[in-house]
């Protein structure tokens, strides 16, 4: 029997019974939107992730104060203040795996120029900094280690504040003033987009670190950083990096043995391998749904062919009357429950597809169907179809001819 | 086209002379009901030659259905020798079989078994699908055997439109259409009118003129007097063996 034939009599077979053809297919379309749009958020994070991963800048380790058992992250005013700029010039020269380290303070504040101003987030730091977030000016000249010896009173502003303070006018040159102290915009930082946390790292003025601790900050350790970031060499000497940087701060803060440290060390691949986990743990439950969804749906199918099976007893009977092989049947029923999977997997395709651009407009994520994807999602409910029709179809064909002719 | 359709159809007409189409030596058929045993075939031996017109007679029951099952190799007896065109069919494959049943027999019910929601032709079709015939050399042999039993112009009809006479009909063209050694009809006019019974018998004699062996089982006086070899069982062995001139249509 040709392959035209097997297809003309399969149509034929769903067609007689539309509704429950098509019931039956549901479990299947449920589980094939369930593999698109799977992997459609799968790939989606993937791809913010790396775009964050690229943003952020490789190899970088952060160092807090305070100890990661007593509290973790430092926050704001009144938290523990045990990092100095010492510190950071130290773990900048003195460590073999360490390519750079800076030291920043953050600090909120209205900026205000003229008539406009703008409530942001005002970060001191090193020169260095913009190096390990391979972060370039724009406009205008970058931080240098000359404006943090002299305490300068200049400042790099990002895109969101040139925005939001100078509109379309040149900021460079001009003078703002940061919690009413007057600083001259010495350049543009490029434009950097969301931070993994989702902040916009736009929204920020840096200032030289030694600016920010005098005029600034206002604390009684005029010496003390929030924060110090470090680059290490490669990816290959990131813990090598943190080892090194974890004993010499021990010896300088003269840590002994077994004593809580009074920093913590954090590796920003780190805190994206979480937010990794999380977007995997988002596929494996549509993986779960998808799953669970294709079984059922299989179980289903398999279900209403052993009834097409055994209503169309007769019509088997009169087929191997007139010549049909067990195979010309078996291939008979196979490309009927294959056609019932395949067209349930073409409305799944379809239905996944419309829910993932909806799913990640939402997230603002790129959308990403591909023809993989619809690939591995075809293919599974052909699969589908295969493994769940073989039982119906190998008892339709093991029918005995006579038994089959007078079955009532 | 022409040529190609002369070519075809001239294979199809074309058959050699052979001398038994059918022998069948001490059949037995048991049934087994619950833990019963029962027989309903008890030795049955006969041959049947090429060109032959045998009516099968006998009371219901008496097994002439279980014989013609076994003849069309749609069941298979428990014990006994059965020779189709020399060769023995006890030692065959159930997918052998089904080649038997495609190539050398053609089965008419009493029923029709014809296929639902399908149109005359496709029905007829169908023995050359299972034969792997491409689709245009199907259509021309398919309306050859329709038109040779006089439904030309009902190829398009589904068979819930067509009569229980003409429904018959499409089964015997499709009996025919892959030119079959024998074609075996089971009780073919049981659910028929008498006038209908008729133009299907005459339709049978004509077909048997032409060279086709019949073997059909029939508990009519009238319809068997069309066949030239009356076979007649009773519980499930063979009473009685007759030949005679048969009588022609129209008579
Ligand atoms: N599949 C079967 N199982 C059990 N008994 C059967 C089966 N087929 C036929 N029989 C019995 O065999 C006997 C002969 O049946 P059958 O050949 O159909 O008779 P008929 O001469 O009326 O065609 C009957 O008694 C019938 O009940
Ligand atoms: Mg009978």
């Amino acid at each position: 029997m040709d392959l035209l034939q097997t297809l003309k009599v399969a149509f034929r077979a769903l067609r007689t019974n539309k509704m429950r053809s098509f019931l039956t297919m549901l479990g299947i379309i449920i589980g094939i939107a369930a593999v698109i749009a799977m992997m459609a958020v799968g790939s989606g994070a993937r791809e913010v992730i790396s775009q964050q991963i690229a943003s952020i800048g490789s190899n970088i380790i952060l160092v807090l104060p305070g100890s990661t058992t007593s509290g973790g992250l430092r926050s704001g005013s009144g938290g523990v203040q045990t990092l100095t700029s010492d510190d950071a010039k130290a773990i900048g020269s003195e460590l073999p795996s360490v390519e750079a380290a800076a030291p920043s303070i953050r600090s909120s504040g209205q900026a205000v120029y003229g008539n406009m101003n703008w409530s942001t987030i005002i970060w001191g730091t090193s020169p260095e900094f913009f190096d390990i977030r391979e972060w370039k000016t724009g406009s205008g000249r970058s931080i240098t280690r000359q404006d943090n010896d002299g305490a300068s009173k200049v400042c790099l502003i990002g895109e969101t504040v040139a925005e939001n303070l100078f509109g379309s006018s040149d900021p460079i040159g001009k003078t703002v003033r940061l919690k009413k102290i007057p600083f001259t915009v010495i350049g543009v930082l490029e434009r950097k987009g969301q931070s993994p946390q989702g902040q916009d790292q736009d929204d920020a003025i840096y200032v030289p670190i030694r600016t920010a601790q005098r005029k600034l900050v206002g604390s009684q350790f005029p010496n003390t950083v929030g924060s110090i970031m470090v680059k290490a060499r490669s990816s290959a000497q990131l813990e090598q990096a943190e080892e090194e940087i974890k004993s010499l701060l021990n010896q300088r803060h003269r840590i002994v043995q077994g004593k809580e440290p009074d920093f913590s060390i954090r590796n920003l691949s780190e805190m994206l391998a979480v937010a990794e986990q999380s977007s995997k743990a988002m596929s494996l439950l549509l993986g779960a749904v998808a799953s669970i969804s294709l079984i059922v749906g299989g179980i289903g199918i398999m279900n209403i062919m052993l009834v097409s099976v055994t209503e169309r007893t007769r019509e088997i009977g009169i087929r191997m009357a007139i010549g049909a092989a067990r195979n010309d049947i078996l291939m008979q029923f196979m490309t009927e429950a294959v056609l019932l999977t395949l067209l349930g997997g073409f409305i799944g395709i379809l239905l996944g597809s419309a829910g993932a651009t909806i799913v990640s407009s939402f997230l603002g994520w790129p959308t990403l169907i591909s023809i993989a994807s619809i690939t591995v999602a075809f293919f599974f409910s052909g699969a589908v179809g295969i493994f769940f029709g073989f039982y119906p179809a190998r008892k339709a064909a093991g029918l005995n001819p006579i038994d089959a002719l007078r079955y009532e | 086209m022409g040529i190609k359709r002369e070519k075809i159809l001239a294979q199809w007409e074309d058959r050699s002379d052979m001398a038994d189409v059918i022998s069948i030596n001490d059949i037995h058929r048991f049934f087994v009901i619950g833990n019963q045993q029962f027989e309903a075939l008890k030795g049955i031996t006969f041959a049947v030659a090429e060109g032959e017109f045998v009516a099968i007679m006998g009371a219901s029951g008496s097994g002439k259905s279980t014989c013609m099952n076994i003849l069309g190799c749609l069941d298979r007896p428990t014990r006994g020798r059965y020779l189709l065109d020399g060769t023995d069919v006890g030692e065959m494959s159930a997918d052998q079989l089904a080649r038997i049943r495609n190539r050398k027999l053609g089965f008419v019910f009493q029923g029709f078994n014809l296929l639902p929601r399908t149109s005359a032709l496709e029905n007829v079709e169908l023995p050359l699908v299972y034969a792997g015939v491409t689709s245009r050399e199907r259509k021309i042999r398919a309306e050859a055997a329709l038109e040779k039993v006089g439904l030309a112009g009902k190829e398009r009809n589904h068979t819930s439109q067509l009569s229980g006479g003409q429904q018959q009909r499409v089964a015997i063209a499709r009996a025919l259409v892959n030119n079959p050694s024998v074609i075996l009809a089971d009780e073919p006019t049981g659910n028929l009118d008498s006038r209908t019974s008729d133009e299907i018998m005459a339709l049978f004699t004509t077909l048997n003129s032409q060279g086709i062996t019949i073997i059909m089982v029939t508990h009519e006086h009238d319809v068997a007097a069309y066949a030239g070899r009356e076979i007649t069982f009773r519980d499930g062995i063979i009473i009685g063996d007759s030949r005679r001139a048969p009588a022609s249509y129209g008579e």
